[in-house]
């Protein structure tokens, strides 16, 4: 039994394609340092933004970027119906702790960097089912509460390795519509998880590829639409050798997608910025689609968008006990 | 200066294998595996009584990697259970590094409140 | 479910996990090995060149081998506490790798970074419960390891 809104497999074609009806973004001091500054909204001078920890700091550049949001559309907040959230540290508490403040209906997600797509799948099925009309799908990382839960002791001297990348310090919160003008939510397509037997937490890249690959080509298939179809296809991050591989595996799989496919973790940066293999988080991909790729959507550089958000669900406990790293990838088209 | 330069090359030498190791398994040597495996080698060698040698030569670049301190630890040990027997091998290691643990210990913790992570 | 075209499946199917591994394990970008032996070397044999030049103080002004020798160390230990309290020695640990691991500084680099990272949690369950966090195993092996090499003599020579 398939529904009239499911597509091969594992892709949902929505019948009332949701508005993207705006965006805002937050990111940190480093990150304003990048090219796309001028695409982001607002630019931290420091990492704490006037809070104590650095975990208080992420709950609020989220906060802070939802309320943003809201305003640059010329809302309240209680006229958002529910929003969608997720980020990296136990339980969520960013996301938490920031709906704590908006009282807003509030559901949690969970689905390491690749929250800004589930987010974005999750809202925009129900704003196309006619649950809501205005929906907030957001997520958002901090570099040192995520070093601090994942790696190594900010001060403790340890060599960087080439795979390594750099949490990004960035929130972005989008607000879905079922009416209005702005880029589509056409298509979408849920990932599974895929796990290739890579165990090194130096190198998120090579562990996510093959499902960033595998949603992708599902993407097409399901479809049945050219690999060229789209402007642009941008996977989360999978940092530049990540990105690599990914390419290598296109060509084993007889899908070409370039030259239009990027790296959101492989652009994020400048390559002077010396973040070796370049950015990762929740936070990555939703700067990068909140700042530079919708607002080149709405300018008309870009017109067709596929979005591929990444995601390591490894935890440490999980990595120290051996286990190798479960990724996803959950793929979002955005059309003008 | 014969001292000085002894003291160089001996430890450059013991921090060159660590780094060897780090960049032959890709950084799955971690710094904690790193100092476990050293301290423990010391202890091991020392007991084979082959890192007293290495102190002769290097002095302080024997006993300032952290080897030196298995070395150390391994001889409190042993001269201990020369005097005290059985006891001796149970507080001779704790006693004969105490001062190097509880200096680890005090700056640490003024460390922790008098600096914050940059950030 | 004909028309169904479950790709995912045939694309595990034809990169079997094994094949995975060695195409990254040929990709994968390694650190430069030379440059990163010499400044270990370099660093790590400073290191210890201070150290030994504080040690012949100690010994000139009397002080027997083994005080001079513990001295040394809280000398050093105290430096390499002050170095990451300022926030100087991840730096220089970016470079030199295991020639700030390895030395008595390295140990007490990690004690002290842990320490600090874990402050917002409150002196007892943050500092306090905290500051062996990678340290603590090291202390764990080095005095098991001391304490059987002990216990080993003395079955010896009774």
């Amino acid at each position: 039994m398939k529904t009239d809104k499911k597509r091969g497999m594992q892709t949902i074609a929505l019948s009332n394609p949701p508005v993207l009806a705006g965006w805002a973004t937050i990111v940190g001091p480093k990150e304003g340092e990048s090219p796309w500054q001028n695409y982001y909204d607002k630019i931290l001078s420091d990492y704490m933004f006037e809070e104590d920890t650095f975990e208080k700091a992420e709950s609020k550049i989220l906060r802070e970027t939802i309320k943003l949001v809201v305003n640059k559309n010329n809302l309240q907040l209680d006229d958002i119906e529910v929003f969608l959230s997720g980020d990296l540290l136990n339980q969520t508490v960013s996301s938490n702790y920031a709906a704590r403040e908006l009282e807003i209906p509030y559901l949690g997600l969970y689905g390491a960097c690749s929250t800004m797509a589930e987010s974005l799948v999750l809202a925009s099925m129900l704003v196309d089912g006619g649950f809501y009309n205005k929906v907030i799908a957001a997520a958002c990382s901090h570099h040192y509460s995520a070093e601090r839960q994942f790696r190594f002791p900010v001060e403790q001297g340890v060599q960087s390795n080439p795979t390594n990348q750099w949490t990004a310090t960035a929130a972005g919160a989008l607000i879905v519509e079922n009416t209005g003008i702005g880029p589509y939510i056409t298509n979408l397509t849920v990932g599974k998880v895929v796990d290739m037997g890579q165990a090194d937490i130096a190198d998120m890249g090579s562990a996510m590829a093959p499902a960033a690959v595998a949603t992708i080509k599902q993407h097409f298939a399901d479809l049945n639409i050219p690999s060229d179809y789209y402007d642009l296809v941008i996977t989360g991050d999978l940092g530049s050798f990540g990105m690599a591989i990914a390419e290598q595996l296109f060509i084993k799989e007889g899908i070409v997608p370039q030259p239009n496919y990027t790296d959101c973790g492989a652009i994020f940066f400048d390559k002077k910025q010396k973040v070796n293999a370049g950015a990762s988080g929740c936070g990555c991909a939703a700067a990068m689609l909140c700042g530079p790729l919708l607002n080149m959507m709405k300018i008309g550089k870009i017109n067709k968008l596929l979005l591929v958000a990444t995601g390591a669900l490894m935890s440490p406990i999980t990595s120290f006990q051996g286990e190798s790293i479960p990724a996803i990838a959950h793929a979002v088209a955005i059309e003008n | 200066m014969g001292p000085l330069l002894n003291a160089f090359l001996t430890g450059g030498g013991l921090c060159l294998i660590g780094q060897l190791i780090i960049n032959l398994t890709d950084a799955k040597v971690t710094p904690s595996h790193i100092l476990v495996g050293y301290i423990t080698t010391g202890a091991i060698l020392s007991g084979l009584g082959l890192y007293q040698p290495l102190v002769d030569f290097g002095g302080a670049g024997a006993t300032i990697p952290l080897s030196g301190f298995g070395h150390l630890l391994a001889q409190g040990s042993l001269k201990a259970v020369e005097t005290s027997g059985l006891l001796g091998a149970i507080k001779g290691g704790v006693e004969a590094g105490a001062a190097g643990i509880t200096a680890a210990i005090v700056f640490g913790y003024l460390a922790a409140v008098i600096f914050n992570p940059r950030g | 479910m004909s028309e169904v075209n479950d790709v995912t499946k045939d694309a595990l199917k034809k990169i079997n996990v094994k094949e995975y591994g060695n195409l990254v394990k040929e990709m994968k970008p390694k650190r430069a090995l030379i440059p990163d032996l010499i400044w270990a070397f370099v660093i790590g044999g400073l290191i210890c060149l201070v150290a030994q030049f504080i040690q012949n103080q100690f010994i000139i002004n009397g002080v027997s081998i083994l005080d001079a020798r513990a001295s040394t160390a809280i000398i050093m230990i105290f430096l390499a506490a002050l170095a990451t309290g300022l926030g100087i020695y991840d730096i220089l640990g970016e470079r030199a790798g295991a020639g700030t691991i390895v030395p008595i500084t390295g140990f007490a680099n990690v004690i002290v970074a842990s320490a600090m990272e874990f402050k917002k949690e409150g002196y007892v369950f943050g500092v306090g419960a905290k500051i062996f966090n990678v340290a603590g195993p090291t202390l764990v092996f080095g005095i098991v390891t001391a304490m059987l090499i002990g216990l080993i003599k003395f079955f010896l020579i009774s």
